[in-house]
């Protein structure tokens, strides 16, 4: 593959992502990396519901009374519409426009960014409540399952910023078309995991 | 590349070997590896064989035994028998369906290296306070009271060699799916690339579970999380269930390609086609399916309800479908063939009435209420040793004999594998058949030592016995690969004279690029097909010869396992709460991985060509195999 | 193997066409997220209004599940060509989450 083709909007191909073998590879490869995630986040799901209000006897803290929905609602449209400016970025990847693409990207990475640091500051005001990683079977799960979803949010952004600033002055070609194919696929699939945190932990957890 | 670094010394072999991403080579690492882990879960279980010989034996203490029955079936099952699966895939599935190599060959060092340096790091237990010792399933309730350090470096070996084994099942998928040659269709694809998808498809949905259930007993034990303390609202039920949804597929993921390689064994040489091919690939994917829906029938007696126990007894029976359709389908292959008896048809041909009799007993504890009654008895161990040893083991074996030439160019001695073969197969079922009766005579599995009025020693001592003929086997086999190396007489593509499949139209060991054109595959059996034709050559060809794109090697894996290595050790010891050192340890070891990672994305590799003039150099010298 | 890519150079009206083809679908992707927000909308507000959990958990399992839907065909292509595969292994690893699931809500506690 030639790293220096340069590419037209006329003759860049309808799906640049598989356009090569070894795209055609990642991008197989990583759907399946995918299925695997879901696998391991209902793992986490499930050991969350088994141990949901489970703690030493007394326990203050139940879903009912803790989590604050007006934050979680806040971050769920945070986090909705960076998956909507990641589909931006992906629009313009096919249609060979960079800059738009590199702008969107910028776009998706300030709305994660703020999502994260919403999750930073609502984990940090539990612990404040006395709520803190070690207070329960209830705390483990939910800091574990919600941790790691906030975990693989800055995987996310590091892997944009990553890509974003390693080919700012190369532009697309067919090498880097799949990368930048594939982080917006993770993002799509942080966005799933997080439909469910919010429906499963928070809303399920506040009606009791 | 590495044709050339192989004509110099052991230090540029050492290096082609520690930055090779050729499918053929990791996989030499794979098998010597995973060979080596096989000795010492060997040696551990003669230990376990030689402190029960007798009543009241004082060869192992109470705490040792513990630590060495863990560190056996922990070992047996993830540091050898996969491992060395993973190899034969390496080496074979590739080749099978006309591929140049793997879909991503740098996935493929590291989830060798991985693999490799979790399994280093858990065997280090041993010189480093104590083996982990709550068994192999280390069951929360008995783990989380284990004191010492042996659970910690059970937790983070496998959470390790468990990415590893995850990375290498989502490249074999993607290469199934993506790499096969022109005409080499689903329903062409040889029995053991078949079961080598099914099998990594039960890695990549069961590994995720068994992730998450480790995490859980290390952040329990590391973090203070309350995952399995009962008094904190925690409950251990919960990494039984995650365990055995990881660790009833495990069983599949061991098994399928046993009855892979297998049916390789019986359609080559019984020369005939495999009867029923549509049959067995639908029966593996049955298998696979149902591998899911059976895994708290290991977990009858914890009281999960007559309903779940109903539900997963059953389930657990319908496996015997598909499998029983297996069975016959071999026998008829064999059926009106024209049988050569080579050591891998003998295995094949033990492996049946070994494998059934596992299986019988299996159908026997699916039923629920018998189970109450067999449950943590040695009859349990014996069941389970024979679909192991009697399956997963003896396909081992059989495959070490059918692909040696195919992976090392020259033919391990049939008298002396006829030899291990025996010693091996008698001495098997010597220990294990008598193991049934230990276990209806009402003895528990896991214990040290037993008593003089038990009644239980002649039996015990006739096991130990038989664990002698099967040291013996595996001795012979050991002595069998030295000679044949120093010997060393080439081969020339297909030594076995009946090979039906792709990988035998090739030599022995194929060129790095293991097929200078592609070939266009005409029907099953491609092989088979072309010589019954005439076809000198044995492959007809879907390019002109071009020149190759291949990969280049890289070194990145090692560091990248190695980092991980390194912040095992500050987690490990970073739990003691007094050692300050810890946490630049770890953060050392992360930034090594994290570090090795970006370096490697931001690097371009974009591989190398071999030109045209090259290959016909190589097609015209003669000097197509891979040791020129 | 060819290693090189076929360059296809588009005519103008096959471009425009293409172009076209993609706003028309990047239309249809705004409508996905005006109503993923509209869902979201409606369960928030159903837990707000507090309404019997009986009547609003399903509701709300419901709403997540169609913007899953929404996410994985919309905006993550797969009803696209030549993702059979990846469906299968997404509906398989899916299958493995909800017994894990059901597994642990319903026989963990006795």
């Amino acid at each position: 593959m030639d790293l220096n083709k340069k590419y037209t909007p006329q003759s860049w191909p309808d799906h640049p992502e598989t356009a090569t073998m070894e795209g055609k590879n990642k991008f197989i490869g990583f759907w399946l990396l995918l299925a695997a995630e879901t696998v391991t986040f209902a793992s986490l799901f499930a050991t969350y519901l088994a141990l949901k209000d489970k703690g030493p006897s007394g326990m203050e803290f139940a879903a009912s009374n803790l989590f604050e929905l007006p934050l979680v609602f806040a971050m769920t449209m945070i986090l909705l519409t960076s998956s909507l400016t990641s589909v931006y970025a992906m629009y313009h990847m096919k249609n060979h426009n960079f800059k738009a693409m590199q702008a969107w990207l910028g776009i998706t990475v300030l709305l994660g960014a703020t999502f994260l640091g919403l999750e930073i500051y609502e984990f940090n005001h539990y612990v404040h409540l006395g709520f803190g990683y070690t207070h329960s079977a209830f705390s483990a799960a939910f800091y574990t399952l919600v941790g790691t979803h906030g975990a693989h949010v800055l995987f996310g952004l590091c892997w944009f910023i990553a890509l974003m600033v390693r080919n700012s002055k190369r532009g697309l070609n067919m090498y880097n078309a799949p990368k930048f194919y594939l982080v917006s696929l993770y993002w799509h699939f942080i966005d799933v995991v997080w439909v469910f945190i919010f429906t499963v932990v928070y809303l399920m957890g506040v009606i009791g | 590349m590495s044709s050339i670094a192989q004509k110099k010394g052991f230090g540029a072999a050492m290096w082609d070997y520690l930055t090779t991403v050729d499918h053929k080579k990791i996989a030499h690492l794979y098998l010597a590896s995973g060979g080596i882990f096989f000795l010492i879960g060997g040696i551990e279980a003669m230990l376990i064989r030689i402190q029960l010989m007798k009543a009241g034996n004082d060869f192992l203490s109470a705490g040792t035994y513990n630590e060495v029955l863990t560190m056996h079936g922990t070992t047996m099952i993830f540091l050898a028998a996969m491992p060395i699966l993973l190899a034969f895939m390496n080496a074979i599935m590739p080749l099978q369906i006309g591929a140049r190599d793997v879909a991503f060959p740098f996935l493929n060092s590291l989830g060798f290296w991985l693999f490799f340096f979790g399994g280093v790091f858990l065997n280090l237990s041993w010189f480093l306070g104590g083996a982990p010792d709550a068994g192999w399933t280390n069951y929360a309730s008995l783990a989380i009271a284990s004191e010492g350090h042996g659970i910690d470096f059970y937790a983070l070996g496998l959470t390790i060699s468990g990415f590893g084994t995850l990375i290498s099942g989502i490249n074999f998928l993607v290469t199934i799916i993506n790499m096969r040659a022109p005409g080499m269709t689903y329903m062409r694809m040889p029995l053991f690339t078949w079961t080598t998808f099914v099998a990594s498809a039960l890695i990549l949905l069961a590994f995720p579970p068994l992730t998450v259930g480790v995490f859980f007993m290390v952040f329990d034990r590391m973090f203070g999380a309350n995952f399995f303390d009962v008094t904190m609202g925690g409950n251990t039920i919960i990494w039984e269930h995650l365990f055995w949804i990881f660790g009833h597929p495990e069983v599949y993921i061991l098994i399928l390609p046993a009855f892979g390689i297998f049916s390789e064994i019986f359609a080559i040489f019984s020369r005939k086609r495999l009867f029923g091919y549509t049959a067995l690939v639908f029966a593996t994917i049955l298998i696979g399916f149902y591998g899911f829906m059976v895994w708290a029938h290991h977990m009858f007696t914890v009281g999960l309800g007559p309903t779940a126990n109903a539900v997963f007894a059953l389930a657990t029976m319908i496996i015997a479908v598909p499998t029983g359709v297996k069975i016959f389908n071999w026998l008829l292959t064999i059926w009106g063939g024209s049988i050569s008896f080579t050591t891998p048809m003998m295995y094949a041909i033990g492996f049946i009435p070994s494998f059934v009799a596992g299986g019988v007993t299996g159908v026997m504890q699916a039923i629920a209420p018998l189970d109450y009654q067999l449950h943590d008895s040695y009859f349990i161990v014996a069941h389970f040793h024979y679909v192991i040893v009697g399956g997963v083991v003896l396909a081992i074996l059989a495959a070490t004999h059918l692909y040696w030439p195919k992976m090392f160019g020259t033919m391990l001695s049939e008298k002396l594998g006829k030899w291990t073969f025996w010693l091996f197969f008698i001495g098997f079922h010597l220990t294990f058949f008598i193991q049934h009766f230990l276990g209806l005579m009402g003895m528990p599995r896991r214990v040290y030592t037993f008593g003089a009025d038990q009644g239980w020693d002649l039996f015990n001592a006739i096991s130990s016995v038989g664990a002698v003929f099967m040291a013996a086997g595996v001795i012979i086999l050991l002595v069998n690969v030295v000679m044949t190396s120093i010997k060393n007489e080439r081969v020339g593509n297909d030594p076995w004279g009946d090979g039906r499949t792709l990988e035998w139209a090739i030599a022995s060991p194929p060129p790095f690029y293991n097929f200078a054109q592609t070939p266009l595959v005409r029907g099953l059996d491609t092989f088979w097909i072309e010589k019954m034709e005439g076809n000198k050559e044995g492959m007809v060809y879907a390019e002109p010869l071009e020149e190759i794109h291949m990969p280049n090697g890289s070194f990145v894996p090692v560091v990248m396992s190695f980092g991980l290595f390194v912040a095992s050790f500050g987690a490990l010891y970073n739990m003691d709460g007094d050692k300050g050192w810890t946490i630049p340890v770890i953060i050392i070891g992360l930034a090594i991985t994290f570090g090795s990672m970006l370096f490697r994305s931001l690097k371009d590799d974009l591989g190398f060509h071999i030109s045209k003039e090259e290959l016909m150099r190589d097609v015209k010298g003669g000097k197509s195999d891979g040791l020129k | 193997m060819a290693h090189e890519t076929h360059t296809h150079v588009r005519s103008q009206t096959e471009y425009e066409y293409i172009r076209r083809q993609r706003s028309k679908e990047m239309r249809g992707q705004l409508t996905s997220f005006a109503i993923m927000i509209f869902l979201t909308l409606i369960a928030f507000t159903a837990v707000a209004a507090d309404f019997s959990p009986y009547l609003i958990t399903p509701i709300i399992l419901l709403l997540a599940a169609v913007q899953v839907v929404l996410q994985l065909y919309g905006f993550m292509h797969m009803s696209n060509k030549g993702h059979g595969m990846v469906a299968f292994f997404m509906f398989s690893g899916m299958f493995v989450a909800f017994i894990t699931i059901l597994a642990l809500v319903t026989i963990v506690w006795w």
